[in-house]
């Protein structure tokens, strides 16, 4: 896999981004990876309704069988769903059940005038009928199930994109 | 020892007691609880994770606050719940404890809440399910006897921490009848599992176990000396219709000595919380003016308690 440089990426997604924003675009980034992109492209885009944050433990499809095992996080949405064209953001786009999850919870706060998806990097393998409308980076190589890409941010605040093999 | 409370891989399988209960286990049920709180401030006050689950209030003893809150708790997360009148249903035509388990299996139960008079009768279901091979099956102690009531103590850890941050540091007073109190016994466990440096608990000798020191506590039977520079106050109710023989004096002597007023809070710290479990007697052991003023977190205890609960029973369901 060539190394991807998640600064650039998300410049990139920034800049599709741009002309598609009105004074009722709300973003929404799921935890924890997609909510520091989506503070990133929230200030460089200077949105004016304020950042949403979605955790999709209680939303997840397997907690029949995992049961909740990563410490669940608030989900904050402090603008008024109703009507509102709602961008989520995520880092890294795979089977697609966050995505369903976090539409379902977003759903449960009002009924949106249209929602989108904006991922800095579609990795393939999807498991639903769901796309990215935005994306800054299709792998076009396959990673096995047991490879997960995911975000990271340094201290500085720097985001990286790092491959973990489970 | 064994903990009949956690199965193999050392997770929650029954919440029973809060006696023995590790610390990491309290904490991962107040940190999942932080975010259920949010859920009651959405145009949707539900969330999917027990969609299809069934939950038997088994209440063999009254209780508005405490069954009504597991039941709004149950609902919020899409559960199926039941509610059993035990004092119409078989258990009145002679129906043993267990026989009553055994049909509610046969219903397809996926959780039993419990309040039972007898202490103990929650470890029983438990230990009869395991003894069936229904480790499936989830048991929730909702008050049993004068033993426990460990969602109560949860509720009262996660108001303390929402109002004081950090255990470590405090001085926390429970006043009243200890003697009676399965609440007293919960909240002793968890503050000192929480690592709470100083609890004391005030009382007449006649309402005080005899042997409470070993719970790792500090005795003060003169309550303006006890209320001294306390972070917390915790009130209990003076539960009279568990008390045999003369251990008391009138209502309104108890009051005149045990009674929290405004007078005997000014001991405390400026910013302590006054805490109660409910139900409370005005006027016995807490004057209304406390009950009702700026430092009482009585109804906050009370919504907390939906979100604690919520808590323990997803993270139970979901062993």
């Amino acid at each position: 896999m060539p190394s991807l440089d998640a600064e650039t990426l998300c410049r990139q997604l920034a800049e599709q981004l741009r002309p598609q924003i009105t004074p009722t675009t709300a973003l929404a980034g799921i935890r924890t990876g997609g909510l520091w992109l989506a503070e990133r492209l929230h200030a460089m885009l200077g949105i004016s309704l304020p950042l949403g944050a979605i955790d999709v433990s209680f939303y997840r499809d397997d907690y029949g069988a995992r049961g909740l095992h990563t410490k669940p996080q608030r989900t904050e949405i402090p603008f008024s769903v109703e009507g509102a064209h709602v961008i989520i953001i995520d880092d890294v786009l795979y089977t697609g059940r966050t995505t369903r999850a976090a539409l379902n919870e977003l759903f449960d706060f009002g009924r949106p005038a249209c929602v989108e998806l904006a991922v800095l990097v579609d990795r393939g393998g999807r498991e639903l009928p769901i796309a990215a409308r935005y994306c800054a980076h299709t792998l076009v190589e396959t990673l096995a199930p047991s490879q997960n890409l995911q975000l990271e941010r340094a201290d500085d605040g720097t985001l990286n994109l790092r491959m973990i093999d489970a | 020892m064994l903990n009949p409370q956690l199965n193999k891989h050392g997770e929650l399988q029954h919440l029973l007691t809060l006696d023995g209960l590790p610390r990491d286990i309290i904490n991962a049920i107040l940190d999942t609880a932080a975010p259920f709180t949010e859920v009651a401030e959405r145009e949707v006050k539900k969330l999917p994770l027990l969609r299809g689950k069934s939950i038997f209030n088994l209440f063999f003893e009254n209780s508005t606050r405490t069954r009504t809150t597991f039941e709004i708790a149950a609902k919020r997360l899409s559960a199926d719940v039941v509610n059993l009148n035990v004092s119409t249903s078989s258990t009145a035509k002679g129906e043993s404890l267990l026989d009553t388990v055994d049909n509610l299996c046969a219903m397809q139960a996926d959780m039993f809440v419990v309040r039972h008079a007898a202490s103990g009768a929650p470890f029983l279901i438990a230990q009869h399910l395991r003894a069936n091979g229904r480790n499936d099956i989830h048991v929730v102690n909702a008050g049993d006897g004068r033993h426990a009531h460990p969602t109560q103590g949860l509720l009262d850890m996660y108001t303390i921490r929402h109002y004081k941050q950090d255990f470590t540091g405090l001085t926390v007073a429970i006043v009243g009848d200890v003697l009676h109190s399965r609440v007293a016994r919960s909240q002793i466990c968890a503050l000192t599992t929480l690592g709470v440096p100083e609890v004391r608990v005030i009382g007449p000798k006649t309402l005080l176990p005899t042997d409470i020191e070993k719970m790792g506590v500090r005795v003060f039977h003169d309550m303006r000396e006890g209320l001294r520079g306390v972070d917390v106050v915790m009130m209990l109710r003076l539960q009279n219709e568990r008390m045999n023989g003369a251990l008391l004096p009138t209502p309104q002597e108890f009051y005149k000595v045990w009674g929290l007023t405004a007078e005997k809070l000014a001991l405390a710290k400026p910013d302590a919380i006054v805490m109660h479990p409910g139900p409370m007697n005005r006027g016995v052991e807490i004057d209304s003016a406390v009950a009702d003023g700026a430092q009482a977190v009585i109804l906050p205890q009370v919504t907390f308690g939906i979100a604690v609960r919520m808590a323990v029973m997803s993270m139970l369901a979901g062993q």
